[in-house]
C-alpha cells in the first residue's frame, strides 16, 4: 500500500494521534465537550481551549494497547498549566491501573505556561514523579518529538526521563530556548535566528548522535508510527527493569564523560565529528536513513 | 552559611564543606546523622553542578547500602536562580543532566532515604524542578524566594499589563512569585518563621516526610490548586 | 474577551445525532469549533468567545450565512476564537459541520 506521508511538524495534536494509532482505536479521556478549560487563562482574559492544549486517552498501536497524550504546540506554545498538567499526570496514574505496553507522550511544548506559572511548574514536577513511578512499575514511557515547539523547559526534562525518545530531524530538545538565552546573554552567546546553529545545538540529529534520543525518524507521521511500533514490539511482554544503583552509576559516568569530552564545545559539529561523520558540512542535509546508517555503523 | 547551619542542625553540629556554590557533607538532625547536599549564592545550575548533586546522592545511597545501615535522611539546601543559560550547557543537554538528578532523588527515595528540602535562598524554575522539588517534603525559610519568572518579565512575555498582574496576583497564587503561593498550592509543605526553632522544624519535617506525591491533594486542601487533583483523578478513573 | 450567544431558528435540520466533534486550534488568527447535538430541532445555538471586542455585527453576519448554508437544526456550536478573520471562521465552521456529520474519527 502506498501511503502518502503526512507531515508531523505541521499536523495538529489531534491529527497526530489519529494518524499514529490504529484506525478508530482512540478513546479520549476528558474530551473537549466536557470543557475542562483553564480558569486562570479566563481570569487573564486570554483565549482558552476546550482540551487546555492536550488530549489524553487510550488507543492501540500495531495492536499494542497504549495510553497516549498529545500536546498542541499551536495553543500557547503547548505550555503546561494546571489542567493540562493534571491530564498528563492522570494519564500516568491510569497506566498503573491499565498497564498498557507503554505510555506515549507526543511532546510539543515550550515548558511551563507563564499565565499560570506556579501551577505549571508544580504540575511538571508531579509529572516527573509520575513518570518515574510508572517506570518503576515496569511500564515504559515514550516521548515523540517533532512539533514546532520541540520539548523545552520542564518538558525537556520530562522527555529525558522517558524510556524511549523518538525524534524527527525537525524535532528539538533542550532546557532553555535559544530566544531566552539570546535575550538574557546576548546574541554572541546564542543567535536564535541562526537556524542551522539552533539545529546543531538542539535538533534531532545532534540529540540522536549524543544518545539523548533513541530513534531518529523523518518528518512523517508514518515514520513515527513505524518506529513506535518497533519499540512497542521490543517492550511488549518484557516489563521494564527499574533503574538500580548500578544503572544510575553507569548513567552518571556517561554524563561525566560527555561533560569532559565536550568541556568547551559550543557547536554540534564536534559531536558529529566524534560520532564518526566525516563530511561535517553535509550532516544537516543527510537523509535520515543515511544518517542513521552512518551513526549506527560507527564504532 | 554557618548561621544557617547553627540554626538548622543539632547544636550546630555538622561537617559540611563548601566547594564554590556546592555544599555537601553530614550533620546531626534529630539526634542522627543526615546527609546534607546543597547549593548557595543563588547558584545557576549547570551540568557540572548537576553532576555534583547527583554524585552526592548516589554516594549516600551507596554508602548506607555498603555499610548495611538504615538509609540516612538527605537534606537538600536549595538556593538556585535556575538553570545556567548557555549555548554550551544546551549542547551538552542540560535537561538530561537535570533528569539524571531527578532519577537519583527517586532512587534514594526507593532505597528508603527521606528527602527534605530547605529553601534558604532562591528556588527558581528549572533549577528548582531538578533539585528541591523532587524531595518528599519541602520547607521554606522566611526569606525564601520562589518563582518561575518575576512579574515584570512575565508581563513582557504574556503582553498582559504589569499593573493588572499585580492586582490579579493578590487574589490568586497561580502565577506570582512567593513561597506563600507555593505553600497554598501544596508544593511547599512548611513555611518556617524567623522565631521558629529550625532544628525542631527540620526534625519534625523528617518524621512527616512521606514517599507518596500528595502535593495536588494538599493544594486542594489549602485552596490554592483546585483542579489538579480532581482532573488527574478524572483521567485516572476514565 | 467578549462572550455572547446567538440562537438561530433554522429549517435545515440534521437528521442524525453524532458524537461531539472539535475542529481547529486556538492559535493566533485561528479558532476552535466544538459541535454537539442536543438543541431543539429547529434551533442552532452558537456560543462565541473572542478576544476581539466590538465585532458582534460581523460575527452575526458570518454565523447567519453559515446557518443558512448548512443543515444545523438541533446543533450546538461553541467557538473559542483567537482573532480569526471572517473567511477563516466560515471555513472552519464548514469543516466542523462536515466532520461532525461524517462520524469518522
Amino acid at each position: 500500500m502506498n501511503v502518502k506521508p503526512i507531515n508531523y511538524f505541521e499536523a495538529s495534536a489531534r491529527t497526530r494521534i489519529a494518524c499514529l494509532v490504529d484506525p478508530e482505536s482512540f478513546t479520549e479521556f476528558c474530551p473537549p465537550e466536557l470543557r475542562h478549560i483553564s480558569p486562570h487563562l479566563v481570569r487573564l482574559n486570554a483565549p482558552v481551549a476546550f482540551d487546555d492544549g492536550v488530549m489524553v486517552g487510550r488507543a492501540r498501536l500495531a495492536g499494542h494497547p497504549v495510553l497516549i497524550a498529545s500536546q498542541e504546540g499551536k495553543f500557547n506554545g503547548g505550555a503546561v498549566g494546571e489542567v493540562h498538567g493534571a491530564k498528563l499526570r492522570g494519564l500516568l496514574d491510569k497506566a498503573l491501573i491499565e498497564r498498557p505496553v507503554a505510555v506515549l507522550l507526543l511532546v510539543d511544548s515550550g515548558g511551563v505556561r507563564l499565565h499560570e506559572a506556579n501551577a505549571g511548574l508544580i504540575a511538571i514536577s508531579e509529572l516527573m514523579r509520575a513518570i518515574l513511578r510508572t517506570q518503576s512499575a515496569g511500564i515504559p514511557v515514550f516521548a515523540l518529538i517533532g512539533g514546532s515547539c520541540g520539548a523545552f523547559g520542564g518538558m525537556g526534562i520530562v522527555s529525558r526521563l522517558c524510556t524511549e525518545v523518538i525524534i524527527s530531524e525537525q524535532g528539538r530538545i533542550g532546557l532553555s530556548g535559544p530566544e531566552v538565552i539570546e535575550t538574557v546573554k546576548g546574541v554572541d552567546e546564542f543567535d536564535s535566528r541562526d537556524r542551522a546553529l539552533v539545529w546543531r545545538i538542539t535538533g534531532g540529529k545532534v540529540r540522536r548522535a549524543l544518545g539523548d534520543a533513541t530513534r531518529l525518524v523523518g518528518d512523517d507521521i508514518g515514520a513515527f508510527r513505524a518506529a513506535t511500533a518497533e519499540l512497542l514490539d521490543k517492550h511488549a511482554g518484557r516489563p521494564l527493569n527499574s533503574s538500580d544503583l548500578d544503572d544510575l552509576t553507569a548513567a552518571h559516568s556517561n554524563l561525566s564523560i560527555r561533560a569532559q569530552r565536550y568541556d568547551t564545545a559550543r557547536d554540534g559539529r564536534i559531536i558529529f565529528q566524534e560520532a564518526g561523520f566525516t563530511e561535517l558540512e553535509s550532516v544537516a542535509l543527510l537523509p535520515v536513513d543515511d544518517f542513521n546508517r552512518q551513526l549506527e555503523g560507527s564504532p | 552559611m554557618s548561621t544557617l547551619f547553627d540554626r538548622l542542625f543539632d547544636s550546630g553540629h555538622h561537617a559540611v564543606t563548601i566547594d564554590g556554590e556546592f555544599l555537601s557533607g553530614t550533620a546531626t538532625v534529630a539526634g542522627g546523622e543526615a546527609v546534607v547536599i546543597g547549593t548557595h549564592n543563588k547558584a545557576a545550575i549547570n551540568c557540572g553542578l548537576a553532576l555534583k548533586l547527583a554524585d552526592a546522592i548516589l554516594a549516600a545511597v551507596r554508602e548506607d547500602r555498603t555499610l548495611l545501615r538504615p538509609p540516612r535522611t538527605i537534606v537538600f539546601l536549595v538556593d538556585t536562580q535556575g538553570q545556567e543559560l548557555s549555548r554550551h550547557e544546551e549542547l551538552l543537554g542540560l535537561n538530561g543532566y537535570f533528569a539524571h538528578v531527578a532519577r537519583c532523588c527517586d532512587l534514594a527515595r526507593s532505597h528508603g532515604h527521606r528527602l527534605v528540602t530547605v529553601i534558604h535562598g532562591e528556588a527558581v524554575s528549572g533549577g528548582f524542578l531538578a533539585f528541591g522539588l523532587m524531595a518528599d517534603r519541602v520547607c521554606a525559610l522566611p526569606d525564601a524566594q520562589v518563582r518561575v519568572m518575576d512579574l515584570r518579565a512575565m508581563s513582557k512575555v504574556t503582553k498582559i499589563p504589569y499593573d493588572k498582574l499585580v492586582v490579579l496576583a493578590e487574589e490568586s497564587p497561580v502565577f506570582a512569585p512567593g513561597a506563600e503561593n507555593y505553600w497554598r498550592m501544596g508544593a511547599i509543605h512548611e513555611l518556617w518563621s524567623i522565631e521558629d526553632d529550625w532544628g525542631i522544624c527540620l526534625a519534625s519535617a523528617v518524621t512527616r516526610a512521606g514517599s507518596e506525591d500528595e502535593r495536588a491533594l494538599l493544594g486542594l486542601e489549602r485552596g490554592g490548586r483546585m483542579l489538579a487533583a480532581p482532573i488527574a483523578a478524572l483521567v485516572a478513573a476514565a | 474577551m467578549e462572550q455572547f450567544v446567538m440562537n438561530f431558528t433554522v429549517t435545515n435540520r440534521l437528521a442524525t445525532t453524532p458524537s461531539p466533534r472539535v475542529c481547529g486550534v486556538v492559535s493566533s488568527g485561528n479558532l476552535e469549533v466544538l459541535v454537539e447535538s442536543g438543541e431543539p430541532e429547529d434551533t442552532c445555538r452558537i456560543d462565541v468567545h473572542t478576544p476581539a471586542e466590538g465585532f458582534r455585527d460581523i460575527w452575526s453576519a458570518v454565523l447567519r450565512d453559515f446557518v443558512e448554508r448548512q443543515p444545523v437544526g438541533g446543533v450546538r456550536i461553541t467557538i473559542n476564537d483567537a482573532g480569526a478573520t471572517p473567511a477563516v471562521v466560515s471555513l472552519r465552521l464548514d469543516q466542523a459541520i462536515d466532520f461532525f456529520r461524517s462520524e469518522k474519527p
